[in-house]
C-alpha cells in the first residue's frame, strides 16, 4: 500500500515546486495556476515516467529473460499498466482537490478526458515497445530518452500557456513551414491541450485585473476531438510499426542481455 | 497421448552470434566516423556459427542426453529449443507445458523473495494463483530452503538458488523439462533427490532433454544421445555409442601425463601397457587380460623399494592398486635397470578409458623416490551396457513366486 503513496509524492512535489516558482516567484499570469498545472503534470507524468521505465524494462529484467521463454511485449506492457494504475490514483487526487477548492470543472468538457487517456495510451505504447527493444541493443538509448523528455516537457504547453509560444513565433517560418504548425505536431501538445480542456475547462480566463488571458489552445472543441483523433489514428499505425520492430529485435534478446 | 507426433522438432537450426559490437548509440557513432583506433571504423562484426544445420525430432516420453566439450553448442540449442533464442535459420516446432532450467537458476528476479518468485515463475509456466497455492507447501519442501523463502533471492547461495528453480520446474507439471548442466550445483543428497525425481518424471512418460558432461549421468538416465561438436551433431544414437564416440575424441586431450615427482635417485621409463604376455594392447574387451611393463632405473642403490601400481578411471577415482609390498614380492637392493612386468589377469571392469600411475617409494612410504602420475592409458570397451567400475555378467530371471 505504501507504494502507491509513493507514486503521489512524486508528481505531488513536482506540482508543489512549479506552483511556487513559476505561479509565485515568477508569477504567472494564469489564474488558478496550480489547477491548470494539475491537468497538465498528471498527464506528462504518465507518459514521462512510465516511457523511462519501459525504455530499461527488457534490460532490467535479464534475468527473466535469459531463462524463461514468455512474450517479450509483456514487459514494456506491464509497465505501462502500472503506469496506468498510477494515473488513475494521481486522477482521483486531482478531482478530489478540483472538488475540495469548489472549482469550476464540470460539463462536456470532461468528455474529451477519456479521449485524451486513449490517445495518450495508444501513444505511450507504441513508443514504449520501440525504446524498449532499441535500448537491448543500444544501451544508451536510455540516458538520451532522458534528455530527450526534458526537451520534450517544456515544449509541450504544461507549464506555460500555449498562447505564449504562438506569441513568440508569430508568423515565422523554418524552411516554409510555420514554427507554430511544427510546435502543434507534437502529439502531447493535443494530448495535454486535451486535459487541460477537460479539467481546467475555461479556455480564456479573466486575471485578477480583469484582463482576459488565453489560457488554453484556443479552438472549438471539434478541432479538440479532431487532434486527439488524429492522434489516435497515428499512434495505432505507431503501434502497429513498433510491434513489428519488436517482435523482429526479440529474437536476439536473450544473446544481447 | 498423441502417438505419432514428435514433442519437439528442430529443423534445419543454425544459429550465429556476431562477436563484439558496438553496444550503444555513442559507439557505433564513434567508430562510423572512424575515430577509434585499432580498426579504424571498421565496423567489428565477426561471425561464429554455434550451431549449424542442427535437426532431430524427440518423440514423447524420451529423455535425450546433449553432450560435447565446451563450446560445442550445446546450451545453445537448448536454448533454442527452450524458445529463449531465435534461430538465425530453421525453425523449432513444441507442445505442451515447457519447464526449463538453463545456466543457474530459471528466471528468478533478485529483488523478489523465494517466495514471490516461485509464484511469478509459476505464473510465467501458466499456473495460475489457486494452482501454485496447491503446490508451493510440496516446492518449498522439496527445496529444502524453508528457512529463507522470505528473503530476497539475491542473499541466497548458488545451491539454494538451483534448489529452489528444481523444485519449481518440477512441480510445476511440465511435459517437457530441459536441464541444463544445474544439479552440479546442488550438494550430493539434493543431487540424489533430484536423479530419483528426474526418473520418476521418465516413469510417467514425460520428456526430458539434459545437457550434461557426466557421461555418468548420460548413461544412467538418457535413452537417447546427440553429442554436438562446433555446432554440429556428430553423433546422434544409443547413449552407448555417443560417450564412446565422446571417448575417442577427447581422449586425446586428457593423454597427456601430468605431474612427475620425486627425489630422483630413480627414474621409470619404457613403460606399456600389455596384454600380459609382452606384446603391446591398448584396446581391451572387459574380461580380457591386461598387462604393464615398465622398466625401473636406480642411479644409486635404493634399499628395500616398493614399486606400485594404480589403475585410475576418466572420473580419477582409483579403480585398483597394488604394489610389491602387498604382493610381498621381495626386492632387496635394487641398483641398476629392472624391467617390472605386471599381469594383472582378466579385467572385468566396465568401458571407459583407463590410467596408470607408477610409483617407487620407500617401504615405511616416507621417502618417494619417484611418483608419476597418469603416465600412460588404456581403453575397455564392452559388449554390453553397464554402469558403475566393474563388469560382471549377470543373468536375470524372472518366475513366478
Amino acid at each position: 500500500m505504501l507504494g502507491f503513496l509513493w507514486s503521489l509524492v512524486r508528481p505531488l512535489c513536482l506540482l508543489l515546486i512549479y506552483w511556487l516558482v513559476l505561479g509565485k516567484f515568477l508569477r504567472s499570469p494564469i489564474p488558478n495556476f496550480a489547477f491548470y498545472l494539475f491537468a497538465g503534470l498528471v498527464a506528462w507524468d504518465l507518459f514521462g515516467s512510465t516511457l523511462n521505465a519501459a525504455t530499461t524494462s527488457i534490460v532490467s529484467n535479464a534475468g527473466l529473460i535469459k531463462k524463461v521463454y514468455f512474450p517479450r511485449e509483456i514487459l514494456p506492457l506491464a509497465t505501462v499498466g502500472a503506469g496506468l494504475v498510477h494515473f488513475v490514483l494521481q486522477m482521483v487526487v486531482v478531482f478530489a482537490v478540483l472538488v475540495a477548492f469548489d472549482y469550476d470543472f464540470f460539463g462536456a468538457n470532461l468528455l474529451l478526458l477519456p479521449l485524451a487517456v486513449t490517445a495518450l495510451v495508444i501513444f505511450l505504447t507504441a513508443m514504449s515497445l520501440f525504446l524498449a527493444a532499441a535500448n537491448v541493443y543500444l544501451r544508451d538509448v536510455q540516458h538520451l530518452i532522458e534528455v530527450f523528455l526534458l526537451f520534450w516537457f517544456w515544449l509541450t504547453p504544461i507549464v506555460y500557456p500555449i498562447s505564449f509560444a504562438f506569441d513568440v513565433f508569430g508568423g515565422r517560418t523554418v524552411l516554409g513551414v510555420k514554427l507554430s504548425t511544427i510546435y502543434m505536431l507534437n502529439p502531447m501538445t493535443s494530448v495535454v491541450a486535451g486535459f487541460q480542456r477537460a479539467v481546467y475547462k475555461h479556455p480564456i480566463v479573466a486575471d485578477a485585473a480583469g484582463n482576459p488571458v488565453r489560457v488554453l489552445y484556443q479552438a472549438s472543441m471539434g478541432t479538440y476531438v479532431g487532434r486527439l483523433l488524429a492522434v489516435i489514428v497515428a499512434s495505432s499505425v505507431l503501434v502497429w510499426i513498433a510491434q513489428r520492430v519488436f517482435a523482429r529485435a526479440q529474437g536476439n534478446f536473450a544473446q544481447e542481455l | 497421448m498423441s502417438g505419432g507426433t514428435p514433442i519437439v522438432r528442430v529443423v534445419g537450426v543454425s544459429k550465429r552470434f556476431n562477436l563484439h559490437h558496438d553496444k550503444s548509440l555513442k559507439e557505433r557513432l564513434v567508430s562510423r566516423a572512424g575515430l577509434r583506433g585499432g580498426n579504424g571504423g571498421k565496423s567489428s562484426d565477426e561471425e561464429f556459427w554455434a550451431l549449424q544445420n542442427v535437426a532431430f525430432d524427440l518423440d514423447e516420453s524420451n529423455t535425450l542426453g546433449l553432450i560435447g566439450a565446451n563450446g560445442s553448442g550445446k546450451s545453445t540449442l537448448l536454448k533454442v529449443v527452450a524458445g529463449i533464442l531465435t534461430p538465425t535459420t530453421g525453425y523449432v516446432e513444441r507442445r505442451g507445458r515447457m519447464a526449463a532450467l538453463l545456466e543457474l537458476g530459471a528466471g528468478f528476479h533478485p529483488d523478489l523473495t523465494g517466495r514471490e518468485n516461485v509464484y511469478m515463475n509459476a505464473s510465467i509456466l501458466g499456473l495460475s494463483r489457486r494452482q501454485t497455492d496447491r503446490y508451493f507447501d510440496a516446492i518449498v519442501d522439496f527445496s529444502g530452503i524453508e528457512k529463507f523463502i522470505d528473503n530476497q533471492v539475491k542473499f541466497y547461495s548458488s545451491g539454494m538458488y538451483v534448489r529452489l528453480a528444481f523444485a519449481v520446474a518440477v512441480h510445476v507439471d511440465p511435459e517437457l523439462l530441459l536441464i541444463d548442466e544445474v544439479l552440479a550445483v546442488g550438494d550430493e543428497p539434493f543431487q540424489r533427490k533430484c536423479m530419483k525425481r528426474i526418473k520418476e518424471f521418465q516413469r510417467d512418460g514425460r520428456t526430458i532433454v539434459l545437457v550434461t558432461h557426466g557421461i555418468d549421468v548420460v548413461r544412467q538416465l538418457c535413452d537417447r544421445v546427440i553429442m554436438l561438436d562446433k555446432g554440429e551433431v556428430v553423433v546422434d544414437g544409443k547413449p552407448q555409442e555417443a560417450t564412446r564416440a565422446f571417448r575417442e575424441r577427447y581422449a586425446a586431450q586428457v593423454d597427456e601425463p601430468d605431474d612427475v615427482r620425486g627425489t630422483g635417485q630413480v627414474s621409470i621409463g619404457e613403460m606399456r601397457v600389455t596384454d600380459g604376455a609382452g606384446r603391446p594392447k591398448q584396446r581391451f574387451e572387459s574380461g580380457e587380460r591386461l598387462g604393464f611393463e615398465m622398466v625401473v632405473e636406480a642411479h644409486e642403490p635404493v634399499v628395500d623399494p616398493v614399486i606400485g601400481v594404480a589403475i585410475y578411471n576418466h572420473l580419477d577415482n582409483l579403480v585398483y592398486g597394488t604394489n610389491t609390498a602387498m604382493r610381498e614380492v621381495p626386492l632387496g637392493t635394487v641398483s641398476g635397470r629392472r624391467r617390472v612386468c605386471f599381469d594383472f589377469g582378466p579385467i572385468p571392469m566396465v568401458e571407459g578409458q583407463y590410467f596408470i600411475t607408477v610409483a617407487v617409494h620407500s617401504r615405511d612410504e616416507t621417502v618417494q623416490y619417484v611418483w608419476l602420475e597418469r603416465q600412460v592409458s588404456f581403453k575397455v570397451f564392452s559388449l554390453s551396457a553397464d554402469s558403475g567400475v566393474l563388469h560382471l555378467d549377470p543373468t536375470i530371471e524372472i518366475e513366478p513366486a
